[in-house]
């Protein structure tokens, strides 16, 4: 591979915002025909820098060459002038129009639906897409919109294509179906760069690893030659133990017992079908499942934010007295004395605000403690300072807005906060989604702890691997309905994915 | 970006915008522009009674102001501010007409100000009950509101004038029953202490209070509201009472404190201006008061040239319109950098 040349080459290029350096000095090389995997803990610069290529940021510093001539990306219009495409972890996308629509839209010239459509069909059958030209977006599942902005960029004329964290939002099939996309597009020799957190796909895809770390540019190596502890070493700057903690739970007793419970959404769909099951204190109970199977309205029926067809969620105290949940909102469960905490999927959409800052957002728990008609402002700045010295949040103030944090910090805040309010029951979905891998373990050491401190922990997973490691039960929901409860150690992978995609796993083969 | 810097750009704003007025001013009317300043300055300052009517005129529009401003921070858009001072004003005057001579003063006095806020704050609560319930558009309710508010009181002005021109006179002229009383000597002095009571009321409200803080979180997130156990319903309900009964207080201020009359006009498009007076504040209830100054003495320093010079009346218009184009378009420069970047077409040639 050395006798190639690179199609762009990134020289001393270094970005700042304000006094935050994203960039600094940062060479890379991207060469046709090959994925190039991007590896960098939250915040070490992996997507300014490609934001970068992209037209989106300008280089303070630095230079760009495309085939060896220098040049200058402005816009994004100019990126798409030198082939240059990226597919956001935010689709842009609009809802109501159609696949070709959406492709077509801005582009100069008259307006040729109908040849659009056939370049389209075309690009889709050399590189084996599944995507319905004349689909509204809005009809479309995440991965199928994904699928329409990878094939809006192939039809601009991209021959270099970034993809920032693609697989966050997809199932493990539809993972399997991008990835053959992206070989059968390297194969065709385009130039492919990955962003992504997770190692066995890093291994699974890429020809080339480059990683980044607080903005400098670590190295580069084939894939073939490193593995997984190394590239981990190399990101985080020491040697990270890649093995996930799992004592054995002391004591267990039942806390929260779910008995037949049966939720539909808002058009009357099914969404859990007859659930039971019971969480014990001291014990992380794993819930695995194909994305959308139930998990969210799951957890959301216990915390008090999902209305219920039918069934019971019984809390139980540690004298053996019985309280029921369901029918109570978060406020009436909190007043019963049960401290539930729970970390939602949607960190700035429903566990925090935002626009608001550390403090503010420690408040939304403990705002109603104040006295009188007032709301206690001290100790939330206290919890603030605590949370970020004690999880090593990375943020310039307790005052900064937390959306203006990285994923991860944004992750730990939410968790430091959920943790200190001393729960007996923590329930958390996707906990470590799109967090780097120290940050993770940070999060599983949490989890652990509070295992430890007798908490009955429900832990909703999308990485099977982990789940296998952390849990010491493991709920398995297909479609809304319980597959099966499996101890979690000693359980193979294939058997739970298996029950991931039938009830029962695999019956039939026996 | 440092505060200092912030003040500088607003500062030049509007050193600029003195500057294209100047301009402006020379071109179309030949006057001086330094003598059109001036007079601007002195319709505002000129005389003791200049300054209590521009106190005067700052603190109603304050007042509507704060009014709005929780509404906004939970970003329910109350645009209906206009009819629900002219509900308040209409309960007041209603009261000040059939109990004026029935009731002892001060018992007439309460009656007022229960009635204008009460009235004030279920104009407000109206259009909130439909949005917590059924979620319908808040701009466009309480827009409609407004209309239905003129009308009613184009309607009691009919039954209550008895010439039968449909102009209120002024109410209870010989008695006064129900005028606000004049302290140290100047009428608007009361009205100026109540909204100045109301300032640090509503600064304490949004930043210090559980109600403030659950607004605010209900504005940003309704789903994080409902994750902490905040019933989203009943703060938007109670937000919009709120809302309603200051407006109602602005028009207690007005038909008891300074008309002693009502009219469809009272409100004089406060309930729209107000709006502007809150952004521009970014929604902060001490700077409103810097902010509405600069709107009401734009409007009072511009009136007086026209008069004073001759000019034509939209001339002022023309004059108050430039100078707010460089106040809001500051805003631009605080809130974003302009970095140029090179086009690399341009480059390449």
């Amino acid at each position: 591979m050395s006798e190639k040349t690179p199609v762009i080459k990134m020289r001393d290029i270094s970005k700042a915002f304000g006094s935050k350096i994203a960039n600094d000095k940062v060479w890379l090389d991207i060469y046709r025909g090959e994925i190039l995997a991007l590896l960098g803990e939250n915040g070490s610069g992996k997507t300014t820098l490609m934001n970068m290529l992209s037209g989106i940021y300008f280089p303070d510093e630095g230079e760009i060459y495309i085939d060896d001539k220098p040049v200058t990306i402005g816009s994004p219009k100019d990126a798409f002038g030198f082939g240059i495409g990226m597919i956001h972890q935010h689709f842009k996308l609009v809802d109501v129009l159609s696949a070709t629509e959406n492709i077509v839209l801005g582009l100069p010239g008259k307006l040729d639906l109908k040849g659009a459509r056939e370049a389209i069909k075309k690009i889709c059958d050399t590189y084996g897409f599944d995507v319905n030209p004349d689909k509204k977006i809005y009809e479309m599942s995440v991965s199928e919109k994904q699928t329409v902005e990878i094939v809006k960029a192939l039809y601009r004329g991209a021959e270099i294509l970034i993809l920032d964290e693609p697989t966050a939002v997809l199932t493990p099939q539809e993972t399997d179906k991008l990835f053959n996309v992206l070989r059968a597009m390297r194969d065709d020799g385009k130039a492919i760069v990955i962003i992504t957190h997770k190692m066995h796909e890093v291994e699974a895809l890429s020809d080339r690893v480059a990683v980044l770390r607080h903005g400098h540019f670590v190295g580069d190596m084939l894939t073939k030659d490193t593995n997984a502890q190394e590239m981990t070493n190399m990101m985080v700057g020491r040697p990270v133990v890649l093995n996930i903690d799992r004592p054995e739970p002391k004591d267990p007793k039942p806390r929260i017992e779910v008995k037949n419970l049966t939720v539909r959404d808002m058009d009357g769909i099914i969404k859990l079908d007859n659930v039971s099951f019971t969480a014990n204190t001291g014990e992380i109970l794993g819930i695995a499942g194909i994305s959308g199977c139930g998990q969210k309205e799951l957890l959301e029926a216990i915390a008090g934010l999902q209305p219920v067809e039918s069934g019971t969620v019984t809390y139980i105290e540690d004298d053996g007295k019985r309280e029921e949940l369901l029918g109570k909102d978060p406020l009436e469960i909190q007043n019963m004395g049960v401290a539930l905490s729970f970390v939602p999927e949607d960190r700035l959409g429903m566990g925090l605000v935002g626009n608001m800052d550390l403090s503010d957002n420690m408040m939304l728990r403990s705002f109603r403690r104040g006295k009188g008609v007032f709301a206690d402002r001290k100790s939330p700045h206290k919890l603030a300072e605590k949370v970020v010295h004690d999880l090593e949040v990375v943020t310039p103030s307790v005052s900064t807005p937390v959306r203006l944090l990285s994923g991860g910090n944004v992750q730990k805040v939410l968790v430091g906060r959920e943790i200190a309010e001393a729960p007996t029951v923590l329930l958390t979905a996707y906990a470590v989604r799109g967090l780097d891998i120290n940050a993770s373990y940070m999060i599983y050491d949490l989890i652990n702890k509070q295992k430890a401190a007798g908490v009955a922990v429900i832990y909703v997973g999308e990485d099977l691997d982990v789940l296998l490691e952390l849990s010491d039960r493991i709920l398995v929901l297909c479609g809304g309905k319980v597959s099966g409860i499996v101890p979690g150690r000693g359980a193979k992978k294939r058997d739970v994915g298996m029950m991931m995609t039938r009830l029962g796993g695999s019956k039939d083969e026996k | 970006m440092p505060w200092w810097k912030a003040l500088l750009i607003r500062v030049a704003a509007i050193a600029l915008a003195l500057l294209v007025c100047a301009v402006v001013t020379m071109l179309f009317t030949g006057e001086n522009p330094l003598n059109v300043f001036s007079a601007m300055i002195s319709g505002s300052f000129g005389t003791s009674r200049k300054i209590w009517a521009l106190l005067q005129g700052i603190a109603i529009l304050l007042c509507v102001s704060l009014a709005v401003t929780p509404a906004f921070r939970m970003r329910f858009w109350n645009v209906g501010g206009e009819g629900q001072i002219l509900m308040g004003g209409l309960a007041c005057a209603a009261c000040m007409i059939y109990f004026g001579e029935v009731v002892p003063n001060w018992v007439l006095i309460l009656m007022m100000t229960v009635s204008a806020v009460v009235a004030g704050a279920i104009w407000g609560g109206i259009p909130a009950i439909f949005k917590a319930k059924w979620n319908t558009n808040e701009t466009l309710f309480t827009l409609m509101m407004n209309y239905i508010a003129t009308q009613l009181v184009a309607f009691f002005c009919n039954i209550w004038d008895k010439k039968g021109s449909g102009i209120v006179g002024i109410i209870n002229p010989s008695t006064e029953a129900g005028w606000f009383p004049v302290l140290g000597g100047q009428r608007y002095l009361l009205n100026v202490i109540i909204v100045a009571l109301l300032v640090v009321f509503v600064y304490i409200y949004l930043n210090y209070s559980k109600h403030g803080y659950e607004l605010t979180v209900v504005g940003e997130s309704e789903k994080t509201a409902r994750y902490v156990g905040i019933k989203v319903e009943k703060v938007i309900v109670r937000t919009m009472l709120l809302s309603g009964a200051l407006c109602g207080v602005a028009g207690l201020l007005l038909v008891g404190g300074t008309d002693h009359s009502i009219s469809t006009t009272i409100a004089g498009g406060r309930g729209f201006t107000a709006v502007m007076v809150s952004w521009l504040a970014k929604f902060n209830p001490v700077v409103m008061i810097l902010t509405s100054f600069i709107i009401v003495f734009l409007e009072r320093g511009s009136s007086d040239i026209t008069s004073r010079f001759g000019l034509n009346k939209s001339f002022s218009d023309i004059l108050t319109g430039i100078i707010l184009f460089f106040i809001i378009g500051s805003e631009f420069f605080i809130n974003y950098r302009i970095d140029f970047v090179h086009n690399s077409e341009k480059e390449a040639k």
